[in-house]
């Protein structure tokens, strides 16, 4: 049996904005609180245990697993979903899987761009290797990968100018 | 009846379609009746803004098809692609089939949409004509606005709206096609209209659809297909904070077909209370008949099916008299297990039941069929259910099975509020319509100068057609043209047979179909073959596929040809050559390092015509590599070369997961895997570094582009590892010792 759990207000740093997610059980993962309170859709569900990188957003500018990660354990820090990578979809990221025509269904794309750009703050100019390990976490069930690799590379190459 | 006029009759009739996404419950747009819009047909409407809507009727699930056919209208219109918005179409018959399967929304909408843009073209050069006085042959539509040449005067598509309005669309007769010369988007690379919205977060799929007051639902199902609810205990259910209640769902009645499959669902407030409410929901079950399914113990039934002679499905000389007589003798026993879709998005389905009908918002492959289901599950008329469509997160045949539509419509209907169903990962993996398992087998024999002999090939799979004919052993003939009727080897005697194989759970279509299968084990034995008789592989397989010729069945095959008819689409095996032939060209014979191997394969299906090179490594403990896939495609023409090219990379993605990891294994009649650990999917990492794709110039009609290129994938890649390490696999997922 799962003992019921207080309802709390969560106050959380959402993109830039102190949001107040009120009467959610802190147990939640932080993905449900986005997507249900928050009416944040960018994040997606595609697993329920950090297999898949759907779901992934940035907290303290890392890449997380929000399915996972309980709403009670982000405390005071800062989270960035898709929404707030960019005012304008103008993020050499965002900018670069356009151009290439990286999306197919497009589900899977959300986390693997907020995946390649915690990557690209690290690690501004990553080899096909690093990319590679550090988006093997992000499944895409349609394929995309080779156009992934690509956008990020044409990426790292426009932020450097 | 003239397409563009049933389109214009049913334009009016039809009226407008509700934008899906935020906001939801905003004016609905009738197009129809604005005075301000002309509207030519329910394809497109123009406004005086000069804003072209085209309405995209087929479904997004990642091909492309949502830009590619308005595109093709625009194309015939001269509208500018860039001013041209794009509306998701509800489920209408009058736009015929929304089925989106089968890789046929170009081969079937192709001329449809080239004749709706063409005749609202010609009505806006009438309509311009009409305006300057003088004939309509000299007015030219170009880039959103239409030109008359000799006084150099212009008319944006804006300006002519109410006047076009007025005017009667062309007889199909009139129809001024552009020639193939003049296209300036169809064949030239265009973006799709849904990536920006898709890199901001803001396109909309299934779960991403919200109504006030919806609740949130999950579904405990039978863990056998058929088993019924013996008990519940839904205490501990009801204490999990957000859950209100729990709704039991009748079990289906046999055929299972696309019902809901029943169980004992979960009523919440968020979709994390309804998940954490399902897990703490006991359930008991009967099993059913089902029960006694495994999966190892079926592998075996397979191949025993397919020991001893089966219906013959195609047949001319006699087989086993030429095998017999023959110089070498081969044979070979192929399997292939279970799959599952595992799209991206796991199914769900937001479903409004009212006192008047019902509304349905989700990712599904075929809005009418979706309606029709909602329609028999609640006992309404279909005009009362309206359906529309999202974007799919990923399709792959799992979402034109509404099921899970018709399992949010229950409880909709049940709790009187709309309700959200949400499949998790295991859900998805455990109640699914699976990829059939199969077994393959082949005979055949060599003469002395290693030309096959004599080929006897066998088949025995769970048929779809168990999905509605329960107890259904038989496959049928659209099953059987997909890599068994249409071998296309040059073959004097040969005998294609059928095995009986019966159905444990629900048996659909995935990505290419019963193709996969046939074509792993038929290619994977010309490769048997070709070193058998020390030939090379990829020459051999030329001359196994002879003389370019329109393949002959015999009047007794049926043949079903992916619904076309073999005059229109026949069996080219000149253009399968070709397509071997530039393979070899490109990617043949190099030189590779030690322990790395090339497989080829080729095949046609879905009208299209694909061969394939793969270069695997094996290392020392088995693990398989594929380091370059080269492969070439012919399909006739194309509307979006990118698409195409991209179809094809996530082709050879989807190609070798099933090869290397695809397996779903049942025990006891359920389904084991869960979840993407142990239903693996290939990683960024694990894909090839280079995929080389090739499209053959070519002015024939369209064929598919989703579906063709997976079934060589498989096959070219066990040809790889047997070049690799010298292991000859014959059971996917490939597993070298």
């Amino acid at each position: 049996m799962i003992p019921a759990l207080e309802e709390v207000h969560v106050k959380l740093k959402i993109n830039g904005e102190l949001r107040d997610l009120s009467h959610v059980d802190p147990q939640t993962p932080l993905l449900w609180a986005l997507r249900d309170g928050a009416g944040l859709t960018g994040p997606k569900f595609g697993c329920g245990m950090g297999l898949c990188g759907a779901c992934t957003v940035h907290v303290d500018g890392q890449a997380a697993r929000s399915c996972l990660l309980p709403l009670g354990q982000v405390g005071e820090r800062e989270v960035t979903t898709i929404e707030g990578l960019s005012p304008d979809g103008s993020h050499p990221l965002q900018k670069a899987w356009v151009e290439l025509g990286v999306a197919q269904c497009g589900y899977c794309q959300v986390g693997q761009i907020m995946s390649a750009a915690s990557l690209l703050r690290e690690n501004p100019k990553p080899s096909d290797d690093e990319i590679d390990a550090a988006m093997s976490g992000n499944i895409c069930r349609c394929g995309t990968y080779g156009r992934i690799r690509a956008a990020i590379h044409l990426a790292a190459k426009e932020g450097a100018k | 009846m003239n397409a563009t006029r049933r389109g214009f009759l049913q334009g009016l009739i039809g009226g407008g379609a509700l934008v899906i996404g935020a906001p939801l419950l905003g004016p609905v747009r009738l197009l129809a009746q604005e005075a301000t819009t002309f509207k030519p047909s329910l394809w497109v409407a123009i406004a005086i803004d000069g804003t072209v809507t085209i309405f995209a009727h087929r479904s997004e699930m990642g091909t492309g098809i949502r830009t590619c056919l308005p595109a093709v209208l625009a194309d015939e219109l001269e509208a500018d692609l860039k001013r041209v918005k794009i509306e998701q179409a509800l489920g209408d018959e009058a736009y015929g089939s929304q089925n989106t399967d089968g890789s046929r929304s170009v081969r079937d909408f192709f001329q449809t949409m080239r004749e709706v843009g063409a005749s609202a073209r010609q009505m806006l050069e009438q309509a311009a004509a009409k305006t300057w006085g003088v004939p309509a042959g000299e007015c030219r539509a170009s880039l959103h606005a239409v030109h008359h040449g000799p006084s150099k005067r212009s008319l944006a598509f804006g300006a002519l709206v109410a006047k076009a309005a007025t005017l009667k669309a062309p007889a199909q007769e009139a129809l001024r096609l552009k020639k193939p010369s003049e296209w300036r988007y169809i064949g030239h690379d265009f973006p799709s209209y849904d990536a920006p919205a898709i890199v901001r977060g803001e396109a909309v799929f299934g779960a991403d659809v919200s109504l006030p007051g919806m609740k949130f639902v999950t579904v405990a199902r039978s863990p056998v297909l058929g088993g019924s609810l013996v008990s519940h205990d839904a205490k501990a259910t009801l204490k999990v904070q957000g859950v209100e209640r729990v709704v039991v769902l009748k079990a289906f009645t046999a055929p299972h077909t696309f019902q809901a499959l029943g169980g004992v669902a979960v009523v919440a407030t968020s979709t994390w209370a309804a998940m954490q409410g399902l897990r703490a929901l006991s359930t008991s079950w009967k099993k059913g008949p089902n029960a006694s399914y495994d999966s190892t113990t079926f592998r075996k039934a397979l191949l025993k099916s397919v020991s001893s002679p089966g219906k013959s499905v195609r047949q001319s000389g006699d087989a086993k008299k030429a095998i017999g007589s023959a110089a070498k003798r081969l044979s070979g026993d192929y399997t292939t297990p279970l799959l599952a879709h595992a799209t991206m998005e796991p199914p769900c389905a937001l479903v409004h039941v009212t006192k008047s009908g019902c509304e349905v918002w989700a990712p599904n492959q075929n809005p009418q069929g979706a309606r029709d289901t909602v329609a028999a599950t609640l006992g309404l008329k279909k005009e009362q259910v309206k359906v529309h469509t999202t974007l799919l997160g990923g399709g792959f045949g799992r979402k034109s099975k509404p099921d899970f539509i018709a399992e949010a419509a229950l409880v909709s209907r049940e709790i009187g509020a709309p309700v959200r169903v949400v499949w998790t990962r295991e859900d998805d993996l455990r109640h699914g319509y699976y990829h059939a398992p199969a077994a393959i087998h082949c005979e055949a024999g060599l003469d002395e100068k290693g030309q096959i002999q004599g080929w006897l090939l066998r088949t025995a799979f769970s048929s779809i057609t168990s999905t509605f004919a329960p107890g259904r052993t038989e496959p049928a003939p659209f099953e059987l043209m997909m890599g068994v009727t249409d071998l296309p080897y040059a073959v004097e005697d040969l005998r294609c047979e059928s095995c009986p194989a019966p159905a444990h759970v629900r048996i659909g279509w995935l990505r290419s179909v019963c193709n996969i299968f046939h074509v792993f084990g038929t290619s994977s034995f010309v490769d048997e073959l070709a070193n058998a008789a020390g030939v090379d592989s990829a020459d051999f397989l030329l001359q196994a596929l002879g003389k370019p010729r329109l393949l002959s069945l015999g009047s007794e095959v049926k043949y079903p040809n992916y619904g076309k008819s073999l005059k229109e689409y026949p069996i080219d095996i000149g253009r399968l050559r070709g397509v071997v032939e530039a393979v070899k060209k490109s990617a043949w014979g190099r030189k590779l390092p030690k322990g790395h191997g090339l497989g080829i394969a080729a095949h046609r299906s879905f009208h299209s015509y694909v061969a394939v090179v793969v270069e695997a490594s094996v290392s020392r403990d088995g693990e398989v590599r594929v380091e370059r896939v080269d492969l070439v495609i012919d399909l006739g023409t194309v509307v979006n070369p990118d698409r195409v090219r991209a179809q094809m990379e996530g082709s050879v993605i989807f190609g070798l997961s099933l090869a290397l990891w695809g397996e779903i294994t049942t025990k006891g009649g359920q389904v084991v895997q869960s979840n993407f650990h142990d239903y693996p999917v290939a990683r960024m990492s694990q894909a090839p570094k280079t995929i080389n794709v090739t499209l053959v110039k070519s002015d024939l009609p369209p064929g598919g582009a989703g579906e063709p290129a997976v079934p060589p994938i498989a096959p070219a890649l066990a040809n790889a590892i047997f070049a690799a390490c010298g292991q000859r696999l014959r059971d996917l997922p490939l597993r070298p010792a």
